[in-house]
């Protein structure tokens, strides 16, 4: 029985709101100020882990996950200021994988787009190659009254990285092992922590501040590196400033946690999402072995759970616009009454959309 | 329905005997391979309002020129479409942008048109009349002045909604259109009855060959969906696969701006899409604007699909071994062109053989109601 038929009208006004979140900043980070001049956002790609298999051939779903997501930040309306791609462009590292991948980041109709590395940008040649396309491991940039800082959060031991393995693609390979247990946890160092002391020094108590970083700066899970050794060094030196927000990427999924006057928001990958279901096993699929398997993907369609997003800092805090395939898009803000970000649809458990419990 | 109803409505099936086309929302049957129809609670199936909308359907008088009805793009003999055209033509052999999909089983879509713009049949019936392309009426008002004084008419409004005069508005005109258009189901497919109905050798050797690689390795049924009891072989959903946005990719941020700057009204998306080549490429953006729908169209079934040739969205595909060609590219219809941006995640190069195209398109071929069989024989859908 078609009880529920709806009008033209409603129709309409249903898709017309679908299109009011879907199209307009998606996966931007919008920061909002009380003063609307102050006004912008920017949009947030991430985790493209572009994979070459053999000549000019590289893995296709992967390509197109970050051919798709440029093509989109391309049309927002309005234009977002800047484009941050928040590391592991490349899968294990290669020439030929960042250099694929900055020809496809090339495509962005920006002026600017902010580079953070990743694990699997970096243990290749150490960020060597990754220097030559994209500059500074580390670095800090203002931009409308809000501090900007992009850290190198995958570095680890000395002793793991330069006495352990015999070759460097090895030492690669080894660390591209989301659960591996021959793995190290990530950490920003010493050296990065005495850098950010000095650049925030002249930074005012009131002024925002936007952290990127690849790994989480929290300690969210040790044994898939979900997680930042000296996170609590890192966020010492954050603790003077009123509105904190910490952007990562290398989780491949919505995360949010609010730790002091941290916000700390993760965004979501344009490859695969973790963890992911055992996968539609017929064709190579390329997916890295894992073994937790998840039941939010469709796994018919490779892009499901992936996205990107748009980001707002309007009120010194991040709201994240969470473009999402084949699912409903979704927003993370600050809640001021309750101090911390929240998911605006779904924090509420009756709006939940319960989980699949079957395959 | 309540379960008992719907097993009521099974069970008269089995003791009806069809009509010319089975009416599963009348309750005379159900074919072999579909579930029972939905029917509106404001709008149930009565014979008089079926036999009033088929009426309309095929009344010319409701178009600019005197030329074109509904049924001048939906051909019964022609499985309710105007095959062999790509895309439709309308008053003054105007052309549209579209091909015409079929009538047979649109009851069971939950969204019409290609890119879903109209939520029910009704709605969808009162468009093309307006459409400058197609019926190219300035408003519904020739329609209504018909319908209110033509003598036939009157009393046949007059006996199935009680309506005469200024009463009777396009609301009980496209009440009866989708009335009609409710009864044209058609199942009972050489498919349904291997796999519904147990016979074994309905289908050939290549056709179960070309069924298996349809439900695995072509990946075809994610979105064409065969279920435990029933196939509609559409999910009722949109997606880009490739099918004339690769033509306009360089003009997709210019079309697509212009949609995100201003929003457009109902009519104006009508119109839009169908008298503008470009814009109509866009899918279901151009309803939506949501990037998700970039270049994406509704899954067509592919009930009685060897019959209604050509295929896609634009009619740009001739045969099946064509479109088969398209998947196995990987959403491309010539291997090497460019993919497009937006493709669905869906669609990925398929490895097929010639062999297995070939079984696949058999298969196909197995989709085709007895209504329609006839239509196979004359027009052979492959190369």
């Amino acid at each position: 029985m078609n009880k529920s038929r709806m009008s033209r009208r409603d129709f309409l006004k249903s898709a017309g709101a679908l299109a009011a979140v879907s199209c307009l900043p998606v996966s931007m980070v919008e920061l909002a100020f009380a003063d609307s001049r102050k006004n912008f956002s920017f949009a947030h790609i991430s985790d493209s882990h572009i994979q070459h298999i053999s000549g000019t051939k590289f893995v296709r779903n992967w390509d197109r996950g970050l051919i798709r997501a440029v093509a989109e930040t391309n049309l927002l309306v309005p234009k977002p200021d800047f484009v941050v791609f928040g590391g592991d462009l490349a899968q294990l590292g290669k020439k030929e994988e960042l250099d694929h991948g900055a020809e496809m980041l090339s495509k962005l109709d920006y002026n600017k787009v902010y580079c953070v590395m990743g694990e699997h940008d970096y243990y290749l040649d150490l960020g060597d190659y990754w220097s030559k396309l994209y500059g500074p491991h580390y670095y800090s940039w203002d931009h409308k009254g809000v501090h900007f800082v992009t850290l190198n959060s995958v570095i680890t031991y000395d002793k793991w990285t330069y006495e352990r393995w015999p070759t460097a693609m090895q030492r690669m390979v080894e660390m591209a092992g989301l659960d591996n247990p021959n793995g190290s946890p990530f950490m920003v160092g010493e050296k990065q922590r005495d850098w950010l002391r000095k650049d925030l020094e002249k930074v005012k108590k009131d002024t925002p501040i936007v952290v990127f970083s690849h790994s989480p700066i929290q300690k969210i899970y040790k044994g898939w590196n979900f997680w930042t050794e000296d996170a609590d060094e890192v966020q010492a030196l954050l603790k003077p400033f009123n509105d904190v927000n910490v952007i990562y990427g290398h989780v491949h999924q919505v995360q949010y946690n609010q730790i002091g006057n941290i916000s700390f928001q993760s965004v979501m990958a344009t490859a695969w999402p973790w963890p992911y279901p055992e996968t539609y096993a017929q064709a190579e699929s390329h997916l890295p072995k894992l073994t937790v398997p998840m039941n939010r993907a469709d796994p018919f369609f490779e892009r499901d759970a992936t996205g990107w997003q748009v980001i707002n800092v309007e009120t010194g805090r991040a709201a994240i616009k969470y473009n999402l395939y084949n699912n409903t898009n979704r927003t993370v803000a600050f809640n001021p009454k309750t101090g911390h970000p929240e998911d605006i649809a779904f924090q509420n458990p009756a709006r939940r959309i319960p989980p699949q419990t079957h395959y | 329905m309540s379960t008992l109803l719907s097993r009521l409505l099974l069970i008269v099936a089995f003791l009806c005997v069809t009509d010319t086309y089975a009416s599963p929302a009348l309750g005379s049957s159900v074919p072999l391979g579909l579930p029972p129809a939905a029917e509106p609670e404001d709008n149930p199936q009565t014979p008089e309002k079926v036999a009033l909308g088929k009426k309309l359907f095929d009344d010319k008088r409701f178009s600019l020129t005197g030329e074109v009805s509904c049924a001048t793009c939906h051909v019964e003999e022609k499985a309710f479409t105007d095959s062999p055209l790509s895309v439709s033509e309308g008053i003054n052999k105007l052309t549209g942008t579209r091909n015409a999909p079929t009538v047979i089983n649109a009851v069971y879509f939950k969204t019409m048109f290609w890119d879903g713009r109209s939520p029910s049949l009704e709605d969808q019936a009162l468009h093309p009349p307006t459409n400058p392309v197609e019926m190219g009426l300035k408003d519904h008002q020739p329609i209504l002045d018909i319908v209110r004084s033509d003598p036939e008419y009157v009393k046949s409004f007059k006996e199935v909604f009680g309506k005469s005069g200024e009463a009777v508005t396009m609301d009980e005109v496209t009440k009866a259109i989708a009335a009609f258009e409710r009864t044209i189901v058609a199942a009972n497919s050489p498919f349904d009855r291997f796999f519904y109905g147990g016979e074994n050798d309905a289908l050939t050797p290549d056709q179960k060959r070309g069924f298996n690689l349809f439900v695995n390795k072509g990946r075809c049924v994610s979105c064409h969906v065969i279920e435990q009891t029933q196939a509609l072989f559409t999910d009722n959903r949109f997606h880009n696969i490739g099918v004339g946005i690769n033509d306009i990719q360089a003009d997709v941020p210019g079309l697509a701006h212009e949609f995100l700057k201003a929003e457009a009204t109902a009519s104006q998306v009508d119109v839009q899409v169908l008298t503008n080549k470009k814009t109509s490429e866009l899918g279901r953006f151009a309803v939506t604007r949501g990037f998700d729908d970039l270049g994406s169209f509704k899954t067509p079934t592919l009930r009685n699909v060897a019959v209604t040739a050509p295929y896609m969205h634009d009619g740009s595909l001739k045969t099946l071994d064509d479109v088969m060609q398209h998947y196995n590219n990987g959403g491309v219809t010539h291997e090497g062109d460019p993919v497009n941006d937006f493709l669905s995640g869906g669609i990925r190069p398929l490895g097929l053989t010639d062999k297995e195209i070939d079984d696949l398109v058999a298969f196909m071929e197995a989709l085709t109601s007895p209504e329609f069989a006839h239509l196979a024989k004359n027009k052979a859908a492959r190369k």
